[in-house]
């Protein structure tokens, strides 16, 4: 296991507020601490727009009181603030209601092998190194096309932290990670108007992160492409999502398989496991134990193994996502999916997420529609996770005879995500994970597009 | 303000002279502007779901932001820990933008005399409201729900306050500290029918307390709007697609104007010319009918404040007088840069980020029309009244917000339910099709909250009944 950055140890506080917990009169106790230290500089035309700077920490208790249980955090640390938090949160436990199903996980399901998973690179960035690398990100951006005039920015930040996790039924783990990312955000302008885009790259190893040359060039080549957008008629089309938005996709399916999207009635896919939700060559999976992956991690927020497991295999939908208490209302085991918020009692969610690549290169999908739409940005909030109904903001191109033909923008596409999923006909060979959830291209067969 | 002041040092644990010293050291020539931040809050929900009140939380969270500008430049740093070498730290990474050693000599605060108004007054005990007190309120709303019609089937509910100290000391020799509570409730219905699922919610708040919620048993109202949208869903038609009129209804649909013109006239896209809206200022950009204004100095709503993160007493700011764009929303960075009047804009969702140019209640003042008459107006059109979230790209101007309660209007009456669908439009040019104002001004219910570069602060919109000529409304039926 990765050693611990920092001098303070966390593990001595969290044992000792489990021991106070107890003393108060909880039955059993959790205890989650976090710190970390950030460093993040943004430029803007050349020069240093913003130049942020901490490091933090702050812990999070769950204390169950037989099966009344309630949870708090705090980032004051010291000894007379943490024995009246503690004192506190008991009260409030003893304030709720008995829910039968409440509890930590049972013994002999907690994470007892740490391998080596390659999300921490203690890396020490200079604040000029970083500050060199977002100027060197616009500079490219602006290099590579005169019809970039303006610019929101470039972006570098790092960051490394530490989780340590301790519950009154023995278990006791900690990680550490980190994170670095690059980002640019050019303007592109012409008579008619402005348009802005972006890319960035993110890694947990500063040495794999592209180059800010990359970088630069790809966010400009995405902006200028959008100029001159314009809309197109209300039709019922072939849809083409890029990566970056076909992980959007995923994502909603994330929050449908959710263990408590689903026990409370708020999921569309209620009552689908084992069920075909897709067409046969749809293969999703979860794996927590990715090496190097933005979602990776040894153990979940109760302390439970990750693991690699399928969510869909050959359009079969094979797990939700559960944490112990979501499981438990499903009559199913946890999947080692629990999240945690700091002071949060868990919820359920993905580590790495992503759908199998294709046989189908990106260029031969779009060369398959003759008419159509390519949709690279979706902005908006409209999804119904109860009923699947899916109409968002969306901006792309126009697809004539299998080529991108014009930008367009001010439309909407509207579906529902059930039929979505079903309606999936290609998927792209080009999976690259860029976050905790990736898909590659992936064309639908028809979503209705409103225009003019 | 004056006690809040001093109760409020008194909780940080720092000294005037501590305060002085620590803007000295930052506040060098080339700095033009420097300000500490102290914040303490203290967050507690309690949640509702299946017919039991399981969850319950709190969150304890304190600390200090030092911020120094210099020219477009901001350097910036928080701690958790408030000693004075944490101070004297953050205040030295705070500096480094402006590449000078660092000062010595303190720059002397005095006390903002109390302020004539204090928009929520309020004692610590309202906001802390009492577990029990939680419970039984929840209790209520559930059993309310159920009762609203047997084919809800599970009621979710919260209830969450803030209470917030802080404390801003500038290098303009200011030192101003607020307190500022915040409460909402918020419900959400599943009904059931058939198989048939559908969803509907409801929620409230403000700078207020308990009471607010007990009055007229106004909890239950929640409850009851939260279940009567559920079921008013279940025999909902799939929305139109394409480019049509619609009337808005009062209220929270003032959204379109949060996400339409707000965002793009905050200072800094304007002064970095990335707003659709740069360039536009005395230029027609709505019709005669709207005038729009962001004020931060009404009673108790979600949105208000005394003063902003930067110490600046919150105003009223005409944004578009009858049509005409006369003003942006500015904190003190942008104003000074653009050479425009500072108009206590300038937020921040803790002193874990920079201030920004923010809205407070950004609405629409009331027309003349009759709002029945604005409905009749419609041959074949879209009646929303109510809306989940929205989204702007500042650039292009381009704008969704989504429905989550719809009808259709068909020879100017309302008839059927829709389905939730986006509505998308450009910002600099959807007012323009405003034809009808009615004269029915209403504030929402107090439940926004805004997103900007990652920070999250409450907000408050407002609109009478209006007639847009023609927007695209994305559902699924062509």
């Amino acid at each position: 296991m990765t050693r611990m950055i920092g001098e303070q140890d966390y593990t001595n506080i969290a044992q000792d507020l489990l021991s106070r917990a107890k003393k108060h009169g909880a039955t059993a106790s959790d205890v989650l601490v976090a710190d970390g230290e950030t460093l993040s500089v943004q430029v803007r035309m050349g020069a240093v727009d913003r130049l942020t700077k901490a490091r933090e920490k702050r812990l999070g208790l769950r204390v169950f009181f037989d099966q009344r249980s309630a949870s708090a955090s705090t980032s004051d640390f010291s000894r007379d603030s943490l024995e009246r938090f503690v004192g506190e949160t008991c009260a409030l436990a003893q304030a709720v209601v008995e829910d039968p199903v409440s509890g930590l996980p049972e013994n002999g399901q907690y994470a007892t092998e740490f391998p080596e998973l390659h999300i921490h690179d203690a890396t020490k960035l200079q604040t000029d190194q970083q500050i060199d690398l977002a100027l060197r990100a616009e500079r490219a951006a602006f290099a590579a096309d005169s019809r970039i005039t303006n610019s929101e920015g470039g972006e570098c930040d790092s960051s490394s932290g530490r989780i340590i996790l301790a519950n009154s039924h023995g278990f006791m783990g900690q990680y550490a990670n980190s994170s670095f990312s690059l980002s640019v955000s050019p303007i592109a302008s012409d008579a008619v108007g402005m348009q802005r885009d972006y890319w960035y790259g993110v890694n947990r190893a500063f040495a794999k992160l592209e180059s800010p040359e990359a970088i630069g060039q790809e966010a400009t080549r995405r902006t200028v492409r959008k100029l001159g957008a314009r809309k197109v008629s209300t039709c019922r089309v072939p849809v083409i999502f890029d990566p970056e938005v076909a992980g959007s996709l995923l994502g909603h399916l994330c929050s449908a398989l959710s263990g408590y999207a689903l026990y409370k009635g708020a999921s569309f896919l209620i009552g689908q496991l084992g069920q075909q939700i897709a067409p046969d060559f749809v293969t999703i999976y979860d794996d927590g134990r990715m090496p190097g992956g933005l979602g990776t991690r040894p153990f979940d927020g109760e302390g439970l193994p990750t693991r690699k497991q399928a969510m869909v295999e050959r359009g079969r939908l094979t797990s939700y996502l559960l944490d112990t208490y979501s499981g438990k209302k499903l009559g199913l085991p946890s999947t080692g999916n629990a999240a945690r918020s700091i002071g949060e009692s868990p919820s359920a969610g993905p580590t790495n997420f992503y759908m199998v690549p294709g046989t189908t290169r990106p260029e031969d999908i779009l060369a398959s529609v003759k008419q159509g739409l390519y949709v690279t940005d979706l902005i908006g909030f409209g999804i119904n996770m109860v009923t699947g109904d899916y109409s968002r903001g969306a901006s792309g191109f126009w697809i004539e005879n299998g080529e991108l033909a014009y930008p367009v923008e001010e439309i909407t596409i509207a579906g529902n995500l059930k039929q979505m999923y079903t309606n999936i006909e290609t998927i792209g060979t080009d999976l690259v994970f860029r976050g905790r959830i990736a898909c590659p291209t992936v064309k639908l067969a028809e979503m209705m597009l409103a225009g003019n | 303000m004056a006690n809040e002041e001093s109760g409020a040092l008194a909780r940080f644990g720092v000294t005037d002279r501590e305060i002085e010293q620590a803007l000295g050291r930052v506040k060098v020539s080339t700095v033009d502007y420097a300000d500490l931040y102290f914040e303490y809050c203290q967050s507690e929900s309690v949640s509702m779901e299946e017919g039991i009140v399981k969850r319950a939380t709190k969150s304890i969270g304190q600390g200090v932001g030092v911020r120094a500008t210099a020219g477009e430049k901001t350097g910036f740093a928080y701690s958790d820990e408030l000693t004075s070498k944490d101070l004297n730290i953050a205040a030295d990474t705070a500096r480094y933008i402006a590449e000078s050693a660092q000062g010595t000599a303190p720059v002397p605060v005095t006390h903002r005399p109390a302020l004539a108004r204090n928009l929520y007054p309020h004692d610590r005990a309202d906001i802390e409201v009492a577990t029990r007190d939680r419970v039984t309120l929840l209790n209520a709303i559930d059993a309310e729900a159920r009762r609203y019609d047997p084919r809800i089937k599970n009621v979710m509910a919260a209830y969450n306050t803030e209470y917030k100290v802080m404390l801003v000391a500038t290098s303009d020799g200011l030192m101003v500290g607020d307190i500022q509570p915040l409460s909402r409730l918020q419900v959400t219905c599943i009904a059931e029918e058939n198989g048939n699922r559908q969803v509907g919610t409801f929620g409230g708040g403000g700078r207020i307390g308990l009471e607010y919620f007990q009055d007229d048993q106004r909890y239950l109202q929640f409850a009851r709007d939260a279940a009567r949208e559920a079921i008013l869903n279940l025999s909902a038609v799939d929305a139109p697609a394409g480019v049509m009129p619609v009337v808005l209804g009062g209220g929270w649909p003032g959204i379109l104007l949060h996400e339409a013109i707000g965002h793009g006239l905050e200072a800094d896209f304007n002064r970095k010319k990335t707003s659709a809206f740069s360039n536009l200022l005395g230029k027609k950009v709505a019709s005669e009918a709207c005038t729009i204004v962001d004020d931060g100095t009404l009673p108790f709503r979600r949105g208000s404040l005394n003063v902003d993160d930067e110490g600046t007493p919150t105003s009223r700011t005409v944004l578009i007088e009858r049509g005409i764009l006369r003003g942006y929303i500015t904190d003190k960075l942008n104003a000074r840069l653009m050479g425009i009047p500072v108009t206590g804009n300038g937020r921040r969702e803790s002193y874990q980020s920079v201030v920004l140019p923010r809205m407070t209640n950004t609405f629409m003042l009331a027309g003349e029309s009759d709002p029945q008459d604005i409905i009749k107006s419609v041959k074949t059109g879209l009646y929303a009244v109510s809306f989940g979230g929205g989204q702007v790209d500042i650039t292009n101007g381009k704008f969704v917000f989504s429905a989550s309660e719809a009808y259709l209007i068909e020879d100017g009456q309302i008839t059927k339910p829709v389905k939730g669908a986006t509505l998308i439009g450009n910002g600099p040019e959807i007012l323009t099709k405003v034809s009808m104002v009615g004269h029915d001004l209403k504030l929402d219910e107090g439940i926004g909250t805004c997103g900007k570069e990652g920070q999250s602060v409450p907000v408050g919109v407002g609109l009478p009944t209006i007639r847009i000529d023609e927007i695209t409304v994305g559902g699924t039926k062509a």
